[in-house]
């Protein structure tokens, strides 16, 4: 507390050209430089550039995504996300993220809780490992399902015999999306509950507490901003999954298709204004993600200083 | 697995409930996602001979493909790290109207579907679209070229520069600054030789992250690549070429090379991070 109180007085003195305290001042203010700031025709310079990169990367492609998909009109628009392969691919994509965003939860409160909360060996490779699938290639993660269901893999011939299909199916499909968004929420809670250690959970058991009530009334109450930007950041990776899941889906239309693999085949088709009309949703889609994110931040600080001040109380 | 849990479990004692429960399911779980699929395209590897292995992984079309690949994630990220760290010092250190939504935008790309990022920007570099027509104008091919390939991988990399550098440098004391400046140091020594070393090492893990994830990439780079064997196709779409031709031993080959060297680059992350933090702790 006092080095923040420190640093507040410390400022105050080195900003002669902040809040001048009377009017008189204001009127005939001369702004003095700072020697820790850049001379004013310097920020604009790096602002402009900035500003001119993050426009051409990001802000371009966002606005290209919805100027082509209504080039052709509502009435285009509308079909092209209603017809029956586009309407089949939507809700496949919402099932496999169903699938697959539940399970990647509980392994990242699982991991996280035993990676967090208690010391063994190995700790590290194992965060190592958990990363990993973000560093593989998504035609990788493909290859490997198909090498162990495809119908030369290791069990393909016993799924054959079975009579159930996993490539070129919606299990193939649920699998490969839950390998590439296998991290997101583990990420998330890790680094988080590590910081916070573990002496409110030790303090809910000393008085009597159960290890679940532990769990349910300490932890996750603590936990739940990352765990819910966890949980929307998985679930933006699993409905825009692509490279592996165009590996092991075949992409049937209306049986194996999901979203991004049924904009491919329109773009293929040259059927610009309809793969632009279906990605327009994705892009909603990764939009809603990210004022989430900074709802879900903004929260966390919020709840972070209130705790804050109620320990300064104390 | 059994073999694996056993490592793991070896701990220090605890009060608190739960640890076999979640790490015994933890290790299942990485197992049966992570591991069993990584080893079947290892040992589907093995299948192969010496001979057969090394005709596969240095074929003229595989050293092209890697070369692409390297070559323009290298250039990628390179960029990405000059952007980045100008991004991040504008954001942390400036105010300007709509920074908090352009703060927020840097993301974009870790939500933005990759197939929807590629058919954006080749619709926007094509001959005719809106920028590449200029390019068009000039003779310069951006979408079907090498430049598109960097131009993709420039935007999936952009998020992670910006990331890792930006927290640290709102971390960076101001007074070692206004001592710097005290003692007479003109802004740009400042900045070179007491900001800057701060952040090195955030500025090189966010250049492995955006490396490492350029490599991998598949999604955006194969509508605006043109898909040109030996021109411009990548590691990744040689792998499905392969495995359109039923030559999964071939494919699993070129995966396990690729595989090995997304594994070295996380090493290499991880131990750029230890030293990060390491630095930054020994600092506080």
């Amino acid at each position: 507390m006092s080095s923040v109180v420190a640093d507040k007085a410390h400022s105050t003195l080195l900003q002669p050209q902040g809040n001048p305290p009377n009017t008189a001042a204001a009127k005939n203010r001369i702004t003095i430089r700072q020697a820790t700031a850049e001379p004013l025709w310097l920020k604009v310079l790096l602002t402009g550039l900035a500003l001119s990169f993050l426009t051409l990367f990001l802000l371009l492609p966002l606005v290209i995504v919805f100027g082509e998909a209504f080039s052709k009109g509502w009435q285009v628009y509308v079909a092209s996300i209603t017809e029956p392969a586009a309407a089949h691919a939507i809700k496949l994509t919402l099932l496999a993220a169903a699938i697959a965003v539940p399970c990647n939860v509980i392994f990242g409160l699982g991991a996280s809780w035993a990676i967090a909360k208690f010391q063994f060996r190995g700790k590290q490779l194992l965060i190592t490992l958990i990363d990993l699938p973000i560093a593989v290639s998504p035609v990788i993660a493909g290859l490997c399902f198909m090498l162990l269901f495809g119908a030369r893999g290791w069990w393909g011939e016993w799924l054959n015999d079975h009579d159930f299909a996993v490539m070129f199916a919606v299990p193939g499909i649920v699998l490969a999306t839950i390998f590439i968004t296998f991290p997101f929420v583990a990420r998330e809670l890790i680094p988080l509950m590590q910081e916070q250690g573990r002496e409110q959970e030790e303090a809910a058991l000393t008085l009597g507490a159960s290890g679940w009530q532990t769990f349910r009334l300490v932890t996750l109450p603590s936990i739940k901003w990352a765990l819910l930007y966890g949980i929307i950041l998985c679930n933006a990776r699993a409905m825009g999954e692509f490279g592996a899941v165009s590996v092991v889906s075949g992409k049937i239309r209306e049986q194996t298709n999901t979203m991004p693999l049924h904009i491919e085949i329109l773009y293929n088709e040259y059927q610009f204004a309809a793969a632009f009309a279906v990605s327009s949703l994705l892009a909603l889609l990764a939009l809603l993600t990210l004022v989430l994110k900074s709802t879900l931040q903004w929260r966390a600080a919020k709840d972070y200083a209130e705790a804050a001040k109620l320990r300064a109380v104390e | 697995m059994g073999f694996i849990l056993a490592f793991f479990s070896k701990r220090k004692k605890s009060v608190l409930p739960g640890f076999g429960l979640s790490m015994g399911f933890s290790i299942f779980y990485l197992s049966l996602i992570v591991f069993l699929p990584l080893s079947a395209l290892v040992l589907k590897t093995f299948e192969l001979s010496l001979a057969e292995f090394w005709q596969v992984v240095a074929s003229e079309r595989a050293i092209a493909s890697y070369q692409l690949t390297f070559g323009a994630s290298l250039v990628a990220a390179l960029i990405n790290l000059v952007f980045g760290l100008l991004v991040a010092w504008v954001l942390v250190r400036y105010s300007f109207p709509g920074k908090k939504i352009i703060d927020a935008l840097v993301d974009l790309p870790f939500a933005l579907p990759t197939a929807v990022a590629g058919i954006a920007l080749t619709a926007l570099y094509a001959p005719n679209g809106w920028i590449g027509q200029f390019f068009h104008a000039a003779g310069i091919k951006v979408a079907y070229s090498v430049f598109g390939v960097t131009l993709a991988l420039v935007f999936i990399g952009l998020p992670f520069v910006v990331r890792t550098v930006q927290p640290v440098l709102e971390d960076v004391e101001k007074e070692l600054e206004e001592a710097a400046a005290s003692l007479g140091a003109s802004r740009l020594q400042t900045f070179a030789r007491v900001i800057f070393p701060a952040l090195l090492p955030s500025l090189l893990t966010g250049f492995a992250l955006a490396f490492a994830r350029a490599i991998g990439e598949y999604g955006s780079v194969v509508f605006i690549s043109g898909n040109m064997p030996f021109k411009t196709e990548i590691t990744p779409l040689l792998i499905m070429t392969r495995l359109e031709q039923f030559d999964y031993a071939g494919a699993a080959a070129l995966g396990t090379v690729m595989l090995l060297i997304s594994f070295l680059l996380l090493l290499v992350i991880n131990l750029l991070q230890h030293w990060s933090n390491h630095r930054y702790g020994a600092e506080k």
